[in-house]
C-alpha cells in the first residue's frame, strides 16, 4: 500500500537540481525519469496504478462499493485506460454526503494532516493525508516549482493563507524540498508584505494573481519600483486568470508569472504546472489520470476538445477520488512539449461548467466573454449577458457598461467600436452576440458583484 | 505659411519659421474651444437630468448637439465652465469625457459655409462633425467644428483670413 517515488526522492534534491542546471540551464525538470517518461511506460504506470486505486476503495470506502455494484461494475472490468470512462464519476455532492470523513480509504490513525475547502453552500469537504501522501504532495509541488523557476539560490515568499486550505503548505514544503529559503508570511497585511519583501529580498511570490495586482497597487501608491526588488518570478494560482492578467502582473511586477493548477479535493497545488514555455500546465499524469467530458451529457469528448476536467488520482492513500467532476472548463493538449515532458497540458481554465450557457446549441462561458472585453477595454469590465428566445432562436445579447476609455464623442468611432466588440465576441464563441453599451452603474449589482447572467429562455 | 510671413514683415527665414511656429502654438491654444461629451443611454428622461444637473450647478449651455441611436446617444456641449460641468455630471454618474473644437464664424450669406468648407477641403482637413451655435456674433453665424487635427484646421482658416473665435469669446456669448 505504498507508492514509491522512483528517481527523486532519494538522492539530494538540492544536489539534483544543480546538476540539472548545469547539463541544461533552461530546462529546470525536477524528476526527469518520470516527467519524461515515454507515453507507452506512462500508460503503463498509469494502468497498474488504477487497478490498485480501484482495488483499495472497493475494499474500504463504502460510497465507491454503492456505486460500482449499483451499475454492476467489477473493479477487474478495467482493463485499459479506456475502461475508466465506464466508472461512476465523484461529484462535490457525493463529498458532501460523506462529510467529514466517510470518502476515506484508510483508519484515522494512518492519516497525518487534514486540510478541508469552502462550500459556497452547505458544508466544506475534508481532505486526508498519509505520510506517504503527502511525501508525494511535497514531490509534485516541487515539480512544478522547479518547472517555474524556482532553485535552491530562491527565497520564496508564501502569501497564501497558512490554515485548512491547500494553497500555502503545498508551496512551503515544495519550496524547502527544493532547498529554497521559504518565507511563511501567510495572507493579508499587504504593507507589511512589501516591507519584507524589500527587506528579505524575497525572489519567488506565491499568492494569487489578484492579490499580486494588489501588491503591484500599493507598490505604485508607495512609490516603490517593483522592478528594484529582488523579485523575479511569481508562481500563482487559487483561482482562474486570463493570459492579459499574466502580462500585466508581468510588466507591473517585473517578474515572470507562472501558472499552476490544484485543488484540494484531489490533492491541492502541484496536480498541474507550467513549465518555461508557458503552453499549458503539464498534469502529473503519473499520479493523475485526465478526462475532458461534455459537462450536460458527461460523455467522454475526443482529443483536443473544450470540456469539463475530470480527474482521477492514482497514488493517493487516505483521499483517492474516482472520475472527480472538478467543473473546470479546459482543453488538453498531448503534442510534446519543447520542454521534454511527456506529460499532456492543460490550458488555463476557461470557467466553470455551471456557468455554461448553451446558446444556439453552442457552448458560450462568460468567461470568454470577460476576456474579449478585458483585451478591448484595459479593464476590468463591468458586463451583463442577457438570453432570450426569440421564436426557437436564441439571442444573445452582451450589456458593456461604458467608461471613459470606451467612449468617444464621434458616433462614427462609437460605433465602429460596437461592431469590432460584435465581431470579436462572434470570432471567440462561434455564436452571434449583440452588443449593448449601457451607463456606468446600470447593472445591477449584489454585494458589490454583478449578477453576469440573466437567462430569460425558461421564465 | 507664406502669408504669415509677409504679415509679420520679417526678414530672415530661419527666424521667420520660429516666430511663425510660435504664432501658431499660441494661436492654436487660444483659439480651440472645449466641448465635454456625454453618453446617454436612450431611456426617457436622461437628457432633462444632464441640463438639471448643470443648473443645479450653476452652469449655462452655449451650444448643445445630440448624436444618437436606437441604444445611446453622444450629447455634445459648449459651456461657460467646462471643468466644473464635467465634475458635477461625473458625480452623478455619467461618463464625460473633454475634446477640442472649433468656432468658426460663417458669413450670413448664400454659400458661406460651402466657401468655409471648401477651404477645408482644399488643406486637407477633416471634418469629424459640426453642428451650429445658437448665438450670432456680428450677425455672422457661429459653426462648431469637430476636425481631426485641429491645429492644422486654425491654420488653415486663418490663413484664408475666416475668422476663428476663440474660446474665452464662445464661453462668455
Ligand atoms: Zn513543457
Amino acid at each position: 500500500m505504498c507508492w514509491k517515488e522512483s528517481g527523486s526522492t532519494a538522492c539530494n534534491p538540492s544536489l539534483k537540481t544543480i546538476m540539472i542546471q548545469n547539463e541544461n540551464k533552461t530546462t529546470n525538470i525536477w524528476d526527469r525519469d518520470n516527467e519524461c517518461m515515454s507515453r507507452d511506460g506512462l500508460e503503463t504506470l498509469q494502468l497498474e496504478r488504477l487497478q490498485q486505486t480501484l482495488k483499495r476503495v472497493n475494499e474500504h470506502v463504502p460510497c465507491y462499493q454503492n456505486k460500482f455494484s449499483a451499475l454492476g461494475l467489477s473493479v477487474a472490468d478495467v482493463q485499459s485506460l479506456e475502461d475508466l470512462r465506464k466508472l461512476p464519476f465523484t461529484t462535490k455532492e457525493d463529498l458532501r454526503l460523506n462529510y467529514p470523513y466517510g470518502m476515506f480509504a484508510v483508519p484515522m490513525r494512518d492519516v497525518v494532516r487534514i486540510h478541508s475547502s469552502s462550500g459556497t453552500t452547505g458544508k466544506p469537504t475534508v481532505v486526508g493525508y498519509t505520510r506517504n501522501d503527502l511525501k508525494i504532495w511535497t514531490q509534485l509541488a516541487a515539480r512544478f516549482m522547479t518547472a517555474a523557476g524556482v532553485t535552491p539560490d530562491d527565497i520564496v515568499h508564501i502569501a497564501f493563507g497558512y490554515g485548512l486550505f491547500t494553497g500555502a503548505f503545498g508551496l512551503h514544503y515544495g519550496a524547502e524540498e527544493i532547498g529554497a529559503s521559504v518565507i511563511p508570511i501567510s495572507s493579508g497585511n499587504t504593507d507589511k508584505q512589501i516591507m519584507i519583501m524589500q527587506d528579505y529580498q524575497s525572489s519567488a511570490l506565491v499568492c494569487t494573481p489578484s492579490y499580486a495586482m494588489t501588491l503591484a497597487d500599493r507598490m505604485e501608491k508607495q512609490g516603490i519600483d517593483p522592478h528594484r526588488l529582488s523579485l523575479k518570478v511569481g508562481l500563482f494560482g487559487g483561482e482562474p486568470w486570463s493570459e492579459e492578467m499574466r502580462r500585466e502582473i508581468e510588466q507591473r511586477l517585473g517578474i515572470i508569472a507562472t501558472d499552476n493548477y490544484g485543488l484540494s479535493e484531489v490533492m491541492g497545488p502541484g496536480v498541474a504546472g507550467e513549465c518555461q514555455h508557458q503552453c499549458g500546465m503539464h498534469i502529473f499524469e503519473d499520479h493523475f489520470i485526465a478526462e475532458i467530458i461534455d459537462p450536460e451529457t458527461g460523455e467522454v469528448l475526443p482529443r483536443g476538445s473544450i470540456g469539463e476536467l475530470v480527474l482521477t488520482s492514482i497514488t493517493k492513500e487516505a483521499f483517492p477520488i474516482i472520475r472527480y467532476r472538478t467543473r473546470d472548463i479546459t482543453r488538453l493538449d498531448y503534442e510534446p512539449c519543447a520542454c521534454g515532458r511527456t506529460h499532456v497540458r492543460m490550458m488555463k481554465t476557461m470557467g466553470r461548467s455551471d456557468d455554461m450557457l448553451i446558446i444556439k446549441g453552442v457552448n458560450v462561458f462568460p468567461t470568454q466573454i470577460e476576456e474579449v472585453l478585458f483585451q478591448v477595454e484595459g479593464c476590468e469590465p463591468h458586463y451583463q449577458l442577457v438570453v432570450e428566445r426569440d421564436g426557437t432562436m436564441d439571442t444573445l445579447e452582451v450589456q458593456v457598461e461604458v467608461n471613459e476609455r470606451i467612449f468617444f464623442d464621434e458616433m462614427k468611432k462609437q460605433r465602429a467600436f460596437v461592431n469590432m466588440l460584435e465581431k470579436r465576441l462572434l470570432s471567440i464563441l462561434g455564436v452571434g452576440a449583440r452588443v449593448k453599451l449601457v451607463e456606468p452603474s446600470s447593472i445591477t449589482r449584489h454585494e458589490g458583484k454583478a449578477k453576469r447572467v440573466i437567462d430569460k429562455r425558461n421564465s | 505659411m507664406a502669408t504669415n510671413t509677409l504679415k509679420m514683415g520679417i526678414a530672415t527665414p530661419s527666424v521667420n519659421v520660429l516666430i511663425t511656429s510660435f504664432y501658431h502654438s499660441i494661436l492654436g491654444e487660444t483659439m480651440k474651444v472645449e466641448q465635454i461629451s456625454i453618453f446617454i443611454e436612450n431611456k426617457s428622461g436622461r437628457l432633462a437630468e444632464v441640463t438639471q444637473a448643470l443648473g443645479d450647478s450653476g452652469i449655462n449651455i452655449r451650444a448643445l448637439s445630440l448624436a444618437d441611436t436606437s441604444d445611446f446617444g453622444i450629447l455634445r456641449l459648449i459651456v461657460d465652465k467646462t471643468d466644473q460641468a464635467k465634475q458635477s455630471l461625473k458625480e452623478r454618474g455619467f461618463t464625460v469625457n473633454k475634446t477640442e473644437v472649433v468656432a468658426v464664424e460663417v458669413p450670413d450669406c448664400p454659400a458661406g459655409l460651402a466657401g468655409i468648407l471648401k477651404v477645408l477641403d482644399a488643406g486637407n482637413v477633416n471634418v469629424e462633425y459640426m453642428y451650429a451655435f445658437v448665438e450670432r456674433c456680428g450677425g455672422n453665424a457661429v459653426i462648431i467644428f469637430r476636425f481631426d487635427d485641429p491645429e492644422a484646421a486654425i491654420k488653415v482658416l486663418t490663413e484664408n483670413n475666416i475668422h476663428v473665435l476663440e474660446g474665452e469669446r464662445v464661453y462668455g456669448m
